[in-house]
C-alpha cells in the first residue's frame, strides 16, 4: 500500500462496470448489517423453521411407525397447505426482519446529508434505490422461497417425478407469493425510512403500518358495516393473494385481483415516496 | 435556472479555464445553485453547459465521473470508519476494492487525517469531518475538484490547514479547482481566476493576476532628502505626483518602470525608505462588482 504518497495523485487505472455500482452498496451494507449481533441472531433463527420442516418431510417418507397414526400421518401430509403455511411463517419472520433491517438503510443517509455524495458520482438515484433494495431482497430471499425450493426439491426426490411434476406449480407460487412480499416489505420499508430521519421511528412505523392499518381497518368494516376497510390491511391483501396462489379455499371478502391491484397501488405510492425523497438536494419552490 | 416562479440564475455566459477558479457572490447569489446544475442536481430549465466538454444536460454521467464534489453541508456516513467511507466513495466512482482501499488510504493521508483514519466519523470534529469530505472527493483521482465552502465552521489555524491543502492540490497540476465560498481571503489565498456572481447573474469575470497587474501603477515613496529637483525629475517622466511631508504618491505612466524611480533617486542622492504598490485587493474587486 502506497501510504508514502502524502500528495495528491491522480488516478489512471481500471474501471469496474457501470453496471456493478448498485453491488458496491449492496456489499457495504450488507457488512454493516451483520455487524449487528442481534441481527445476526434473528437471521439466524429465521432458519430454524425451514429445517424443522425438512425434518418432517424426511419423517414423513422414512419413519414407518409414522404410518401407524393416521391422524399424525394425515397432520404430516406434504401438500400445497404445508407449503403454504411454510411461506406464511418466514413471511412473518421477514417482516420481522424487516423491521430491524429496513429503517437503517436510508435514514442514516439522509440524516448526516450523505445523499449528495452518493449522487454527485456517476450513480443514478435508481441505482441507490436499486443497491439499497437488493440487501432486503436478497436477505429475504434467504429465508422465504430460496429454503422453500430447496423443501420442494427434497420433497420431490421423496416423493418421485411424478408428485413433482403434478405440483410444480406449487414452486412456482412460492416463488410468486415470496417475490411480491418482498417487493411489498422492501419498498414500504424503504420508503418510511427514506421520509423519517430517525431510525427507531421509522421501525416503528413499519409496525405501525401492519399493525395498526389492520385494526383501523376492523374498525372501518365495523363502523361503517362495509367490506372497504380490508383494502387497507396489507396482511389481508398479501394472505388473499397467497391463499389464491396456492389454491387453497378461503372465505375471502375480497376476490384477489382486487388484492393484487391494492398491492400494486401500495408498491406505486411507495415507490413514488422514495423518488421524492431520494435526491442530492431538496429544491424549495 | 428557475426554482418554480424564482429565477435563480440568468444570462450567464461564461468559459472558465483556469487553474483554480474562485465562485464569489453575497449569500442567495446562485453559487450553489450553479454548482448543483453543473453536477446535474438541478435541470436548466433553459441554456446550456459543458463541464470538461460534456453538455450538462445529456452526459451528466460522464461529467459526474470526472469530477470530485465537496458539499458545503455535513455529509458523512457516521457509523462508518474514515477509510471505509472514502474506500467506499472512491468504488462508487468505478475504483475495484483494492486500489479504492489504496487510494483511501492516499487520501487520508494526503489530508493529513492519517492517525484517526479508523475511527468512526461520527466521532470527528468539524475541521475533521471537512477533511473527510475533501479526502472522499480526491479518492477517485478527479479532474475537476468542486468545492463549496470548504472552510466553513472552521477555526483559523484549521482553515489555514485547509488552505494550505487546497494549495498543494492545485500546485500538483494534475486538476483544476472550482472553490466557491463567501469569503474573499479563501479565494483570494487559493485561486487564479474569480467570478463573481450577484443575484444569479454574471457581475464579475477576471483573472486575479492581471488584474493585480493592471493595478501596480499606484505607487507610494517615503523618503529620506528628497526635494523638489526630484519631484520635478518625476513629473518629468511623465507621473501623476502628490507630496505629503517625505511621502510621495504617484501613478506610473505605460513605458515607466519602477527602476526609472531608483535610478532618479540615485543620480540625486535620495534615499527611498519605502515603496508600496498600492495594488486592488479581491476587495475592492468584489465591492466594485457589486457596485456595477
Amino acid at each position: 500500500m502506497a501510504v508514502y504518497r502524502r500528495t495528491y495523485t491522480s488516478y489512471s487505472g481500471p474501471l469496474t462496470p457501470a453496471w456493478s455500482r448498485s453491488l458496491v452498496l449492496l456489499r457495504y451494507s450488507r457488512r454493516k448489517l451483520f455487524q449487528s449481533k442481534l441481527q445476526t441472531a434473528l437471521f439466524v433463527l429465521c432458519f430454524f423453521y425451514p429445517l424443522a420442516c425438512l425434518l418432517v418431510i424426511y419423517a414423513a417418507h422414512n419413519l414407518s411407525f409414522l404410518q401407524g397414526f393416521g391422524g399424525v400421518a394425515e397432520f404430516v401430509k406434504i401438500d400445497n397447505k404445508f407449503f403454504l403455511y411454510f411461506i406464511e411463517v418466514q413471511g412473518v419472520l421477514g417482516f420481522v426482519l424487516t423491521a430491524f433491517t429496513g429503517p437503517g438503510l436510508i435514514s442514516p443517509d439522509l440524516a448526516n446529508g450523505a445523499l449528495p455524495l452518493y449522487l454527485c458520482r456517476p450513480f443514478s438515484r435508481a441505482e441507490y434505490i436499486l443497491g439499497k433494495a437488493s440487501v432486503l431482497a436478497i436477505m429475504l430471499s434467504q429465508i422465504t422461497w430460496i429454503p422453500g425450493l430447496v423443501l420442494f426439491a427434497v420433497q420431490s426426490s421423496l416423493a418421485g417425478a411424478g408428485w413433482a411434476w403434478d405440483h410444480l406449480w406449487i414452486a412456482g407460487s412460492m416463488v410468486l407469493s415470496s417475490v411480491l412480499w418482498i417487493i411489498v416489505l422492501s419498498l414500504l420499508a424503504m420508503a418510511l425510512s427514506a421520509w423519517v430521519k430517525w431510525r427507531v421511528v421509522a421501525g416503528a412505523l413499519l409496525l405501525g403500518v401492519m399493525f395498526f392499518g389492520a385494526g383501523f381497518a376492523q374498525a372501518i368494516n365495523a363502523v361503517l358495516r362495509t367490506q372497504v376497510g380490508h383494502f387497507l390491511n396489507i396482511v389481508y391483501l398479501m394472505g388473499t393473494v397467497w391463499t389464491s396462489l396456492f389454491r387453497v379455499d378461503m372465505e375471502g371478502k375480497i376476490t384477489p385481483s382486487e388484492a393484487w391491484t391494492a398491492l400494486l397501488i401500495y408498491c406505486a405510492i411507495c415507490l413514488a415516496l422514495l423518488v421524492r425523497r431520494v435526491r442530492a438536494y431538496e429544491v424549495v419552490k | 435556472m428557475r426554482f418554480g416562479k424564482r429565477e435563480i440564475l440568468k444570462d450567464l455566459t461564461c468559459s472558465l479555464r483556469g487553474r483554480a477558479i474562485g465562485l464569489l457572490g453575497p449569500n442567495g447569489a446562485g453559487k450553489s445553485t450553479l454548482i448543483n446544475t453543473l453536477l446535474g442536481f438541478y435541470k436548466p430549465t433553459h441554456g446550456s453547459a459543458r463541464v470538461l466538454g460534456s453538455d450538462i444536460r445529456t452526459e451528466t454521467r460522464r461529467i459526474r465521473s470526472l469530477v470530485g464534489y465537496m458539499p458545503e453541508n455535513d455529509a458523512f456516513i457516521s457509523k462508518m470508519s474514515a477509510v471505509s467511507f472514502v474506500q467506499m466513495m472512491a468504488e462508487l466512482c468505478g475504483l475495484p476494492p483494492s486500489a479504492a482501499l489504496e487510494r483511501a488510504h492516499e487520501a487520508l493521508f494526503c489530508v493529513g487525517l492519517a492517525e484517526a483514519r479508523y475511527r468512526e466519523l461520527g466521532t470527528y470534529s468539524l475541521g475533521m469531518k471537512q477533511l473527510a469530505k475533501l479526502a472522499q472527493a480526491i479518492a477517485h483521482g478527479p479532474k475537476l475538484l468542486i468545492l463549496d465552502e470548504p472552510t466553513n465552521g472552521l477555526d483559523p489555524s484549521a482553515r489555514q490547514r485547509m488552505i494550505r491543502m487546497i494549495a498543494d492540490i492545485r500546485d500538483s497540476r494534475q486538476l483544476q479547482i472550482v472553490l466557491c465560498s463567501h469569503l474573499l481571503r479563501d479565494v483570494e489565498d487559493t485561486c487564479e481566476e474569480v467570478l463573481i456572481l450577484n443575484q444569479g447573474r454574471l457581475a464579475h469575470y477576471s483573472n486575479l493576476e492581471e488584474e493585480r497587474k493592471a493595478n501596480k501603477r499606484f505607487l507610494e515613496l517615503e523618503t529620506y532628502g528628497a526635494n523638489g529637483d526630484f519631484t520635478e525629475a518625476i513629473e518629468k517622466l511623465g507621473c501623476e505626483c502628490a507630496v505629503m511631508a517625505n511621502r510621495l504618491k504617484m501613478i506610473l505612466p505605460d513605458g515607466v518602470e519602477v527602476r526609472d524611480i531608483y535610478r532618479i533617486a540615485a543620480e540625486r542622492q535620495v534615499r527611498i525608505r519605502r515603496l508600496n504598490f498600492r495594488r486592488d485587493t479581491l476587495e475592492d474587486i468584489f465591492l466594485k462588482a457589486m457596485g456595477s
